[in-house]
């Protein structure tokens, strides 16, 4: 757990870019995991001659960096790319395009005799813990298998070895000789633990680690995992899908959808001030267990529809189609993730809870009215009054030259609040209109002119 | 075939001396047992609860607690579709709006299946049958109890998907299960089970399978439904954030009995059961500042072939030890009422157990 | 649907391409890689050295390989000539072969066998389809059973008895000892009685080992799918458990049954060779059996070709009902 993330968040990658190796552990808060457009396509392939129709675009443009001692989170719906992300930067997976760097190490195309003494360095663990232990070998012989493969002689020998990892993550070192089948669900994630441990990894990749236990375990493992960062100063790289896992766990998350990263902030920023629709919404949907909120529907985000197709997604924000803040600009022009606020991260072009990044553009897409009565108006009132109040603050203290901006992000807050007032459901008729009627909408910007 | 659909289970005596319930769905003392190689297998082992026209019930536990046994029994699935020498062994009085289930000639409850009570699956996918198209299955649901052609039967179904919120309905209806998305799938079973308009709806798992956003989009439909429907709701779940969104009333079971019963708020804010106390503190919570740690309970679940004599909670329990005498280890505890409808089955006395969790427990959560 | 259609039998022609290529290759070219003397092959051993010659003109065997191939193909599909010289020998399509020791064109020896081997064939396969889907319905529905333990033990002793003992012991019996039926075979075109009477104890023979099989599939196919979720929410609707059964569990249980029942067709009519000649039935395993003892390559290399045939399209026929009864295969 990096103390002062802030600090690193504006570090600019720079000692990462040398080639050499530097065995030393990186210091905490160094980058030691660093991915830069990194990308997976799986073909599709159809017909006789198996020619290549499409691709799955799972993971479609990845920039972040992993920061020595810290967790990131990384969260999304399935289908989102996290589980072909964690693959890539483990290597599991070939990526399409782009680069994955450990330790200043360009790791993107090693091949499996390179691959090798990285192996002892980065670590897997995976969700099911009844089809990652191969039942038909015992304990000992599983968790002391990096060892065999790394040609490891650990001090006093592979059983003694192993019986302390075993009592490492709370399992009885008796048991050693035991089979995975006279396991439970728990323990069997303990024994994928200690087997990802043996080598003493610097990063460990957990892909949804507690999903298939049972709640009372989820927390025995997420204790254990917690624990483990304390002791061993690990990095871990936590996929998940859900929220309050992850929340716990982390120290920055990222938000994933349909192959992208729409945000990335650290923990406390995202989760009281997502700036992203989708995190908003994401999190909203978390139910929460407290009865006194079962009335309380209107603080949900309802969104509408599933996710799009990652064959096609959708063009400019990947969101688009089920935002209901979403303009033209968002159906046109793809987003950069920018770093908004010191340590958060987000690519949209009309955050919450802060300035609008396109103001000019407020006539909300057909798609995004209709998405806008899934969402109370009191979540919509408050989600504009606050992008306005920050905007003032951010247009009045940091940039009073451009105080036009104050103006029209109020402006535009005023027309995501739908039928509140005549002006603005004028606006929105004018774009349903326009929507209908033109083929091209990219031609339509007048709407706005006033 | 005949023979096959009556090979029912061996049904236990219905006790006969108590009267017909006066709630709309009351369960007295069921006992689902499967006899296995290695000994009998405890699933649901005395499990008592009533339900009202218009309510929810939640069934809170982890895998293995006969959380679902438990609605299989209801919907008297263990009896039909068995086959073999080794049958499931239920007792017990299932009564549905005066009618006892587990004494009742099988074909009669069959005959109730899908018009009175109906079930929502936890994975819709394999739930549906992948060569039959979505019409064509709540086609057949629609007519098993309703005496109409295919065409009215087919506008019926249309209806259904429409106001399950399935898009171009009229079109879908002809698609299969493998051409919908899991939200889709799942709504679509939602309308297959309430064609009939059942009273009873029993939904195990109906999200688990699904996306946070989807699963919000369906907890909402199912909400949406009862209070369209009235229907009696049953849902099972391990998570308690679902049943706080939909349950009045929640039943806690682990190791195939029930350890606490009551009005969620009771349950929730009160909670008079350490297992209810572990689930509580075992889950990080969205809408609580950070814990630090959470509180998980030790062990694991228990065997339902060897349940823990005593107490099945007693080697996972950290009060284990306050009761005297040893009695959590030797004496099984029943279920006391230690508030208004609120049940919990603990050897702890009232006062220690009020005072555990306003001094220890509340203020970790 | 139709694209599947469409597709399907575009595979299934490419296929065909290939298999004659490779029945070609096999009969052709590899002897002559091998430098093994082909038109002494065709003839016999004991053939005088200028009829070799005129078979070895006959056959193109000295011209380019694609000549040889183009020629091979055209015989099939507009028939060919074999002429030496003055010699000239006809074969009208389809022309699967000439046989120069025989002096007959081998499609015509096909035909003639072929309804043979096609009438053994199906009427057993409809026999094992009833007796081994109901065996194994039966034993899934009452497993654990007497029944069930009988009726696999019954399944075990067809799988494991060969033809020979079970088609001979039926034959003593039947035939020779009760003599309920004559043990010869008459053409369906000549009696149909006569046709039925000398194929139940093959059909009966045949049908025993395969039902055997099919139970068994049958049985653990069944039983999977009884513990399906839909098999469960077709009972949750209020289903009767017969229609369950019928509607619901017997349509998936059917796809593996199908998958085999198109490879084992396919394979029976190459030549039911133990059954045709336990029974002395002149199909087409009989005709293999007497070319090989003969050393009689074109008839091998024409019952090869047509049995290649047979496997695809009873493939092709698999493949079409696998799609109408799962829409999941029309998409793939």
């Amino acid at each position: 757990m990096s103390e002062n993330p802030k600090d690193a968040a504006v570090t600019v990658p720079a000692q990462s870019t040398g080639t050499v190796v530097t065995k030393a552990d990186p210091a905490p808060g160094e980058t030691l995991l660093k991915v830069t457009g990194l990308q997976k396509h799986f073909p599709i392939k159809k017909g006789l001659l198996q020619r290549q129709v499409g691709a799955v675009r799972a993971v479609d443009g990845l920039d972040f960096e992993v920061r020595a001692g810290e967790t990131l989170g990384v969260v999304g719906e399935s289908g989102c790319g996290k589980s072909t992300m964690g693959r890539l930067i483990t290597r599991l997976l070939e990526p399409t395009a782009g680069k994955v760097e450990f330790e200043g190490k360009d790791i993107t195309h090693l091949g499996v005799s390179g691959m090798r003494p990285l192996r002892r360095d980065v670590q897997m663990i995976f969700q099911d813990p009844y089809s990652s232990l191969n039942p038909r070998h015992t304990i000992g012989t599983i968790i002391g298998a990096p060892f065999k493969l790394q040609g490891v002689e650990p001090e006093g020998g592979i059983k003694k070895e192993v019986q302390r990892l075993l009592s490492v993550v709370g399992l009885n070192p008796e048991h050693y000789n035991r089979y995975p089948h006279e396991f439970s669900g728990g323990q069997r994630q303990r024994i994928g633990i200690a087997r990802a441990l043996a080598l003493n990894p610097k990063l460990v990749v957990a892909d949804e680690p507690v999903s298939a236990l049972d709640v009372s375990i989820q927390a025995q493992v997420v204790n254990l995992l917690d624990d483990l960062q304390q002791e061993l100063g690990l990095t871990y790289v936590i996929i998940a899908h859900d929220l309050s896992v992850v929340r716990h766990v982390s120290d920055r998350i990222a938000v994933m959808y349909l192959g992208k990263i729409v945000e990335l902030a650290d923990r406390d920023l995202l989760y009281k001030t997502p700036m992203h629709p989708y995190t908003k919404a994401l999190m909203s949907a978390v139910p929460i267990p407290d009865p006194a909120r079962k009335a309380a529907k209107s603080e949900r985000i309802l969104l509408k529809g599933d996710v799009p197709s990652p064959i096609a997604p959708p063009s400019g924000c990947r969101f688009h189609t089920r935002c209901w803040k979403a303009t033209e600009i968002c159906r046109t022009t793809e987003p950069p993730l920018l770093e908004l606020r010191p340590g958060q991260q987000v690519a949209c072009h009309h955050p919450e809870n802060f300035a609008d990044q396109a103001p000019q553009d407020t006539v909300l897409l057909t798609d995004a009215k209709e998405a806008a009565e899934l969402v109370s108006e009191e979540a919509l009132a408050q989600s504009a009054a606050t992008s306005a109040a920050v905007a003032a603050e951010v247009g009045a203290t940091e940039e009073p030259a451009k105080a036009a901006t104050e103006a029209e992000p109020a402006e535009a807050s005023g027309a995501a609040e739908a039928p509140a007032t005549s002006e603005a459901s004028a606006t929105s008729e004018a774009s349903a209109t326009a929507e209908a009627s033109g083929t091209s909408a990219d031609e339509e910007p007048p709407a706005k002119e006033k | 075939m005949t023979e096959l659909s009556k090979s029912g289970a061996a049904v236990g005596e219905p006790t006969g001396t108590s009267p017909a319930p006066t709630a709309f769905l009351e369960v007295r003392d069921l006992k689902v047992h499967f006899p296995t190689d290695d000994g009998l297998v405890k699933s649901v082992d005395g499990l008592s609860f009533q339900l009202e026209k218009g309510k929810t019930l939640g069934i809170v536990g982890e895998s293995g607690s006969g959380k679902s046994v438990t609605s299989l029994g209801i919907m008297g699935l263990h009896t039909a579709g068995q086959y073999g020498r080794r049958k499931a062994q239920l007792s017990g009085e299932i009564w549905l709006d005066g009618t006892e289930l587990l004494s009742a000639d099988p074909d009669e409850v069959r005959k109730l299946r899908g018009r009175r009570m109906a079930m929502i699956f936890q994975d819709p996918l394999s739930a549906l049958h992948p060569y039959y198209t979505i019409g064509q299955q709540i086609v057949e649901a629609y007519r098993i109890h309703h005496d109409v052609d295919k065409k009215t039967a087919k506008r019926r179904a249309v209806e259904m998907l429409d106001r399950v919120g399935i898009p171009q309905p009229d079109k879908r209806v002809d698609s299969y299960p493998h051409e919908f998305s899991g939200g889709m799938r799942q709504r679509a079973m939602i309308a297959m089970s309430l064609v009939n308009n059942p009273e009873l709806l029993i939904a195990d798992e109906p999200t688990t399978a699904l996306d946070v956003t989807v699963q919000a989009q369906i907890l909402d439909l199912i909400r949406d439904l009862q209070k369209e429907f009235g229907s009696a709701v049953i849902i099972i779940t391990h998570d308690l954030g679902v049943v706080a969104e939909l349950a009045d009333d929640l039943l806690v079971m682990y190791g195939g009995r029930c350890v606490e019963r009551g009005p969620a708020e009771k349950v929730f804010y009160e909670p008079r059961h350490p297992y209810t106390w572990g689930l509580l503190g075992s889950m990080p919570r969205l809408d609580r500042d950070q814990q630090e740690r959470l509180i998980p309970v030790k062990g694991s679940p228990p065997s339902l072939i060897n349940v823990p004599s005593g107490c099945a909670f007693n080697p996972r329990c950290p009060y284990a030890d306050v009761p005297k005498d040893n009695v959590t280890r030797t004496v099984r505890p029943e279920l006391t009422e230690v508030g208004s409808k609120h049940w919990a089955a603990c050897h702890m006395s009232q006062e220690q157990r009020e005072r555990i969790w306003t001094e220890e427990i509340a203020p970790k959560l | 649907m139709l694209a599947y259609l469409i597709r399907r039998l575009f595979a299934a022609a490419v296929m065909l391409v290939v298999i004659v290529m490779v029945v070609f290759s096999i009969f052709f070219l590899i002897p002559k890689w091998a430098g093994v003397d082909i038109a002494t092959s065709f003839v016999g051993k004991q053939a005088d050295p200028s009829s070799v010659k005129a078979v070895a003109e006959k056959l193109g065997l000295n011209d380019p390989i694609y000549a040889q191939v183009w020629e091979f193909f055209k015989g099939i599909f507009v028939g060919r000539t074999y002429s030496a010289g003055g010699d000239v020998t006809n074969c009208s399509a389809p022309c699967f072969g000439y046989s120069f020791r025989s002096e007959q064109a081998i499609w015509p020896v096909l035909t003639d066998r072929f309804p043979v081997t096609l009438g053994l064939a199906l009427g057993a396969a409809v026999l094992w389809l009833i007796f081994g889907l109901a065996a194994g319905v039966l034993s899934a529905l009452k497993r654990g059973t007497l029944w069930d333990r009988g009726a696999m033990v019954v399944a075990l002793a067809g799988v494991s008895l060969p033809i020979y003992f079970t088609g001979l012991l039926s034959l003593a019996v039947f035939s020779y000892g009760l003599g309920w039926l004559d043990a010869q075979y008459v053409p369906l075109e000549d009696s149909f009685t006569g046709w039925l009477g000398g194929m139940i104890l093959p059909w009966i023979t045949l049908a025993f080992l395969y039902a055997a099989m099919y139970a068994r599939i049958t049985r653990a196919t069944m039983m999977e799918i009884l513990g399906e979720d839909y098999i469960r929410t077709a009972r949750a609707k209020g289903l009767r458990e017969s229609v369950v059964i019928r509607k619901h569990a017997m349509r998936s249980t059917m796809t593996p049954i199908l998958t085999m029942l198109g490879m084992d067709l396919g394979a029976l009519i190459g030549g039911a060779i133990l059954t045709e000649t336990t029974f002395s039935l002149p199909g087409l395993g009989q005709a293999v059996l007497n070319a090989i003892k003969n050393q009689d390559l074109p008839v091998i290399l024409g019952v090869t070709l047509i049995t290649s045939l047979a496997v695809l399209i009873a493939n092709l026929v698999v493949d079409v009902l696998y799609a109408v009864i799962d829409p999941r295969v029309r998409l793939a």
